[in-house]
């Protein structure tokens, strides 16, 4: 009985770890009456894979099992693989065992799709209610919801989850259609809407009366796989900045598609773009804390983030108009958009201006990247770099004391 | 003359000695921990004894002169046992006290972004005792860990594990400075065992552990090794994140 229970968990988290999302942030599910476990607000990463990736949650399946074919899909059902289940109680004893030993945050459960998307989800929600009902667990969890589903269903799965996802996968409707054939947007986005409805409204409900269920305190993310289908990083930028935009979700995950399959809807790919999912999260980040809008990132003239550069770099290099900044006089909206100072510098700078003229010195102690922000800042008195005025100079000295910098350090 | 001012390495030790500066009215002044100083040669220490009274009239005094949260600032700096961490309290205190309105967030000045930069090292080390404390059963029933933080962070850690796990009795140890805190599911206490018996890298021994614990070891190590993407691998980023000293807390990362 051990043994099996060994084997289905390396085979259901093997399966389930193509899903990127770890968080375990952004619920604040208080630990009432003395039971067990908490959600941490800002999140903890228990640990660390070795491919780098945090291990916050057990992020496993219910079963690989499953009815559909998408070929990017590791447990499609024309692949080869021992398919097995869990148990509603294997799955739960797991759970509090691992959080017991603080070695997770909670529980990320999804699942194959047996029957249909609402038998499935009522399996997971299962899991769910179980955890909160009997054990008086209050931890993270996270469930996917399976596209098609009904509101009935979502609605029970919001009252025990704290973050819920629905995948979108593939960027575009006419990629989907060639992957996977039995899927569509449509039963994507609309438990989406759904779910972006109902918790604003929940958000609404808290404000007016003091006792309201909760319903998925920590909201709701999704997944686009990058470099499966021929979307550029515009069309993905766009189409992550409606996802916050419109559908509010707290956190848009890219996914640089690994070969699972050497299947012939797909292209034939070596190496996971890992250098072009990283700046996509940059940029992500530079729409969600800097203040940018998507088309200052990318556009049709620049259509691609430049792999070289952070997206940040790229963006004054080809906005040479608006530097240098005087970091003494400019708005702070202005200074966080100098290449390497983040935001915990631009806050210092702000707070010590007032006592006094800030210096290159100031900024590279308050943690700045001073080898980039070096040709963007007006500091009166102060000479800038020979080459600040011409970016294409400024772009090849920061790629190659870069790359000095790398030989140094190995 | 310099004079050096020692203290018990307490927290209201080391703002007694503040009190004695300002009463002495010494000029250049240093203050050290008792424990391991090593006296110069033309020096003359003055112990200080710690005064309930005298530390609570110079907190009080610093909080009506500085912004919110820097006394915590202040005793999380104390907390470190760094080389200089007793220097750049003093230097904030000093700061905070010359200046009629107050202590200035202005990071231009070294012992500010020094205070920040130290609280910043504490704070990711607690941090990392959330992530990196594995408890394992006992026979009894506890729930217990042992740690090496490279800070003395037991005192800050408490709260946190206090309401995750209300339920159950846990106890986290502190190995290399010999005390740590029990929870028996009604309040967190400070405790100091009389008779500790560590193992190996002063690790609980196996005997006193529950039945059946170590198979929750080796699934957990068993689903750390399944949920890594091969084809990821990027083992300077893992080392990053985990660093070979945290190693010895981790069952994922020490051979069963």
């Amino acid at each position: 009985m051990k043994q099996s229970i060994d084997e289905k968990l390396k085979i259901l988290a093997d399966a389930a770890k193509y899903d990127v999302s770890c968080a375990s942030s952004g619920s604040n599910r208080k630990n009432a009456g003395k039971g067990l476990g908490n959600a941490s607000r800002m999140g903890i990463c228990h640990s660390y894979s070795e491919d780098g990736r945090c291990i916050s949650l057990l992020k496993i399946l219910l079963t690989n099992f499953c009815i559909y074919d998408c070929a990017y899909c590791v447990s499609r059902k024309s692949n080869d693989v021992p398919r097995v289940a869990f148990t509603v109680d294997e799955i739960v004893d797991l759970t509090i065992n691992f959080y017991r030993r603080n070695y997770i945050e909670g529980l990320f459960l999804s699942s194959g799709i047996f029957k249909n998307a609402d038998y499935t989800n009522e399996r997971l929600i299962r899991i769910a209610k179980k955890l909160r009902k009997e054990h008086r667990f209050n931890g993270y969890i996270h469930l996917k919801i399976i596209p098609g589903a009904s509101a009935e269903v979502m609605e029970e799965a919001g009252r025990y989850a704290d973050r819920l996802s629905v995948n979108l996968e593939i960027p575009t409707e006419r990629s989907l259609k060639k992957i996977a054939p039995e899927k569509d947007h449509i039963s994507v986005y609309e438990p989406m809407d759904w779910l972006t409805t109902r918790i604003d409204e929940y958000k609404e409900d808290r404000k007016k009366y003091r006792k309201v269920h909760s319903f998925a305190p920590g909201g709701q993310s999704t997944q686009v796989i990058v470099g499966a289908s021929p979307e550029r990083d515009l069309e993905i930028l766009q189409l992550s900045s409606a996802l916050y935009n419109k559908q509010k979700l707290r956190r848009v995950y890219y996914s640089g598609y690994i070969p699972v399959s050497a299947d012939i809807r797909l292209p034939a790919v070596k190496q996971a773009p890992l250098k072009r999912e990283h700046r996509l999260y940059q940029a992500d980040w530079l729409f969600r804390f800097y203040g940018f809008d998507m088309d200052e990132i990318v556009s049709e003239n620049h259509p691609e983030l430049d792999l070289e550069v952070d997206p940040k770099l790229a963006y004054a290099l080809r906005n040479p108009s608006l530097f240098p900044v005087d970091i003494n006089k400019a708005p702070y909206e202005l200074i966080l958009r100098i290449p390497g100072i983040g935001v915990k510098t631009a806050q210092m700078i702000i707070k010590s201006r007032r006592y006094g003229k800030v210096r290159l010195e100031d900024v590279k102690r308050m943690g700045a990247a001073v080898n980039r922000a070096k040709y963007f800042i007006y500091i009166q008195g102060r000479t800038l770099p020979a080459v600040a005025d011409d970016p294409t100079k400024i772009r090849s000295q920061i790629i190659y004391s870069g790359k000095n910098a790398q030989t140094r350090l190995f | 003359m310099n004079q050096t001012l020692l203290y018990d390495g307490s927290v209201k030790g080391f703002f007694t000695a503040v009190f004695e500066y300002y009463e002495r009215k010494l000029k250049t002044s240093t203050i050290r921990r008792l424990q391991g100083y090593e006296s110069g040669l033309f020096e003359a220490p003055v112990e200080v004894i710690t005064d309930q009274v005298k530390s609570e009239r110079v907190m009080r005094g610093l909080q009506k002169k500085t912004p919110k949260g820097t006394v915590d600032m202040l005793v999380k700096v104390l907390h470190t046992e760094l080389p200089d961490a007793e220097e750049v309290a003093l230097q904030v205190v000093q700061l905070a006290f010359a200046s009629p309105r107050g202590l200035r967030m202005d990071y231009r000045e070294p012992c500010i972004l020094r205070m920040k930069e130290i609280n910043r090292m504490v704070n990711r080390e607690i941090h990392r005792m959330h992530a990196f404390v594995r408890f394992q059963k006992t026979i009894d029933s506890i729930y217990a860990a042992t740690i090496r933080p490279d800070f003395d962070v037991i005192p800050f850690i408490g709260s946190h594990f206090e309401k995750r796990y209300a339920d159950q009795q846990w106890m986290i140890y502190d190995t290399s400075r010999d005390y740590g805190i029990f929870y028996d599911l009604k309040a967190v206490s400070t405790v100091k065992l009389t008779n500790p018996s560590w193992v190996g890298n002063r690790q609980l021994d196996e005997k006193i552990l529950a039945d059946g614990e170590s198979n929750f070891k080796e699934a957990w190590a068993k689903y750390f090794h399944a949920t890594c993407i091969q084809e990821r691998k990027n083992m300077r980023l893992h080392l990053q994140h985990v660093p070979h000293r945290y190693w010895k807390y981790l069952p994922e990362k020490t051979k069963v």
